[in-house]
C-alpha cells in the first residue's frame, strides 16, 4: 500500500498531449519517488477556470465544481481532493468554501446535481500539491528521496498569483511567500533572495485576449529574473508556465530583448533531484529548452 | 434595451445599490468598501481600465448604472486576486468584479466587442461542449474570431509557437476532431441546465 493516497484532480491542461502536460509526467515521477498514490476523480470535468465566470455565472460554475466532489466522495471516499493546477484549485477550494458556508447555495447546488442522479454531502477537502507536499511530507520528507543535488543552479522562484491569493499556503505571506524558495533550496539549488517579481501576475487568461497588456507582466517577470543572474524560473502553476515560456519569442520579435530563459516546474526540478532522466521529468516539453536542468539529469 | 434590463431598471428604479446586492455575485459586501483605493493601487492592469474597483463601488452607491454596467473595468481583472487580499475591509473585489462582469454581460451591457468578454464567452462554451477545455479549438477560434483573413494572420504570426508547443507534445492537433471529455456528457448537461435555471430565476434574467 502507497504511504499516501488522494483523489487526483489532473485539470485540463494535464491531460495527454495539452499545455501542462510536463507537469503530469513530473508529477506522477516524484509521486513514484515519495510513495504517493493519486487515483483520478472518475470523470471529471473543467472547473470553470478563472475567465468562466462572464458566460457562466455563479451557480453553474459552483455546480460543476460539485460534480466532481461528488464523484470523489462516492468513489474515494476519505481522501483529500489534490489539483497540480492553480486554476482548478482555486476554483475547487472557492466552490467549496461558498457552500461550506451557505446552506442555501448547498441545497440549489445539489438541486443541479440531482439532474445527474448526484448529491454532494460537504465533505470534500481540496487542496494543492504543493501544499501536500510540504504539510504531509516536511521539506525533511522531499529530501528523503533526493540522489543528486542541484548544486550550482540559480533558480527564480516565481510563485505567481493563484498558487498565493486569495488562499495560498498556510503561514506565509502574501507578499513574499518563501515555500517556492525553500523548496529549491531543500533540492540543493540556489534560490533568488530579492526577486521582486515574485507574485506579479503574468495576466492570465488576458495573454489571449489582451496580449500586448500582458506580455508586459511577462517581460518584467523574466527580466527581473535576468538581473537577478538567475538561469531558469521555477513555478507551480500551469498558466504561468505557459505564458512566461510561449511569449518569450514574441516578446523577442517585438520588443527586441533576447529572452531565452527556460521556465520549469517544481515538480520537474524534484524529478531531476530524485535521480530521474530528462524524460521522467518531461524536459522534452519545454519550448526552452532547460539544458542546465538536463545536464544533471544525465549525470 | 434587453427585457431583462428593463424589468430591473423599473423594480430597483433608482436603487442601484439594492439591485446590485440582490443579482451580483458578493454584491452585499459592495457597502463595506470605505474608500481607501489600496485596491486601485494594487491592480495589475492599473493603467488600462477606465474605472477602479474603488470608483465602480463608489458609482453603485451613486446610482451610476449605466456607467457601471458600460464599464471596460471588470473584464480588465486577470484574476489575481491581490486586490482581495489586501482589501483593509475584506471585500471580496475579485468576485465582485467576475459578478458584475457576468450581469453587464447577461443584461446585454457591457461593452459590445470587448475582447475578455467575448474570450471567456468562448471558453465557458468550448469548457461546457465537452466537460473538458479543447485547447485547440479554443485557440482556433479565437484567432478566427474576427473573419477568416485576419484570422490566417494572427495564427501565422503565432505559427512557431504552436509548432514548438506540437513538437513538445502540448498541443494535439487531432483535438480538431473532438478531444477530451467528460463520459456522461448528458448529466453534466442537466446540471449546468438545472443550475442555470434556478440561478436566472432568482436574478431575473428570465423575463
Amino acid at each position: 500500500m502507497a504511504k499516501k493516497e488522494y483523489a487526483f484532480y489532473p485539470g485540463c491542461s494535464s491531460q495527454l498531449k495539452a499545455s501542462a502536460s510536463n507537469y503530469l509526467v513530473s508529477t506522477n515521477s516524484i509521486c513514484k519517488s515519495l510513495d504517493i498514490k493519486l487515483t483520478e476523480i472518475p470523470d471529471w470535468n473543467c472547473c470553470g477556470a478563472s475567465v468562466g465566470y462572464c458566460e457562466g455565472g455563479e451557480l453553474p460554475r459552483i455546480a460543476i465544481n460539485a460534480r466532481n466532489f461528488a464523484q470523489a466522495e462516492t468513489h474515494l471516499p476519505g481522501q483529500d481532493i489534490v489539483a497540480t493546477c492553480a486554476a482548478c484549485w482555486l476554483s475547487a477550494r472557492e466552490s467549496k468554501e461558498r457552500l461550506d458556508g451557505s446552506a442555501q447555495l448547498l441545497k440549489e447546488t445539489n438541486e443541479a446535481l440531482a439532474a445527474a442522479g448526484l448529491h454532494y454531502n460537504g465533505g470534500a477537502n481540496v487542496r494543492h500539491m504543493v501544499e501536500v507536499l510540504i504539510e504531509d511530507f516536511g521539506y525533511d520528507g522531499l529530501k528523503a528521496p533526493m540522489k543528486k543535488s542541484l548544486e550550482g543552479l540559480k533558480i527564480a522562484g516565481y510563485v505567481g498569483c493563484q498558487t498565493n491569493r486569495p488562499f495560498g499556503i498556510d503561514g506565509e505571506s502574501f507578499e513574499n511567500p518563501m515555500y517556492l524558495d525553500k523548496m529549491v533550496e531543500t533540492l540543493g539549488g540556489e534560490a533568488l533572495s530579492k526577486y521582486e517579481q515574485k507574485v506579479t501576475c503574468c495576466g492570465g487568461a488576458l495573454a489571449f485576449s489582451e496580449p500586448e497588456k500582458s506580455q508586459k507582466q511577462i517581460r518584467d517577470i523574466v527580466e527581473s529574473a535576468y538581473d537577478h543572474g538567475a538561469e531558469m524560473i521555477v513555478t507551480p502553476c500551469p498558466l504561468c508556465q505557459a505564458n512566461v515560456e510561449v511569449y518569450q519569442s514574441e516578446i523577442n520579435k517585438k520588443q527586441g530583448t533576447k529572452f531565452n530563459m527556460p521556465v520549469v516546474y517544481y515538480s520537474q526540478l524534484m524529478t531531476v533531484a530524485y535521480g530521474g532522466s530528462a524524460k521522467d521529468a518531461a524536459l522534452d516539453g519545454q519550448l526552452i529548452k532547460a539544458e542546465k536542468l538536463e545536464k544533471i539529469a544525465g549525470k | 434595451m434587453t427585457t431583462a434590463n428593463q424589468m430591473a431598471v423599473e423594480r430597483y428604479r433608482n436603487n442601484f445599490l439594492k439591485e446590485v446586492e440582490a443579482n451580483v455575485e458578493e454584491g452585499h459586501m459592495v457597502k463595506m468598501c470605505m474608500q481607501c483605493g489600496v485596491c486601485a493601487g494594487s491592480c495589475p492592469l492599473g493603467p488600462h481600465w477606465t474605472h477602479s474597483p474603488q470608483k465602480i463601488f463608489m458609482m453603485i452607491r451613486a446610482g451610476k448604472r449605466d456607467e457601471v454596467l458600460g464599464s471596460d473595468s471588470m473584464f480588465m481583472c486577470t484574476s489575481c486576486y491581490n486586490c482581495m487580499v489586501r482589501c483593509p475591509r475584506q471585500l471580496p473585489i475579485t468576485h465582485i468584479m467576475h459578478g458584475l462582469a457576468n450581469y453587464a454581460h447577461r443584461l446585454g451591457l457591457a461593452p459590445k466587442g470587448q475582447p475578455t468578454r467575448d474570450f471567456a464567452t468562448l471558453f465557458w462554451n468550448n469548457a461546457i461542449k465537452k466537460g473538458r477545455v479543447n485547447e485547440l479549438m479554443l485557440t482556433l477560434r479565437h484567432y478566427f474570431r474576427n473573419g477568416l483573413v485576419s484570422g490566417i494572420k494572427e495564427a501565422l504570426g503565432m505559427q512557431s509557437v504552436g509548432l514548438g508547443l506540437f513538437m513538445a507534445k502540448r498541443l494535439n492537433p487531432m483535438e480538431i476532431f473532438g478531444g477530451h471529455g467528460v463520459k456522461d456528457l448528458k448529466g453534466f448537461h442537466a446540471i449546468i441546465a438545472k443550475a442555470k435555471e434556478i440561478e436566472d430565476r432568482k436574478k431575473g434574467f428570465t423575463a
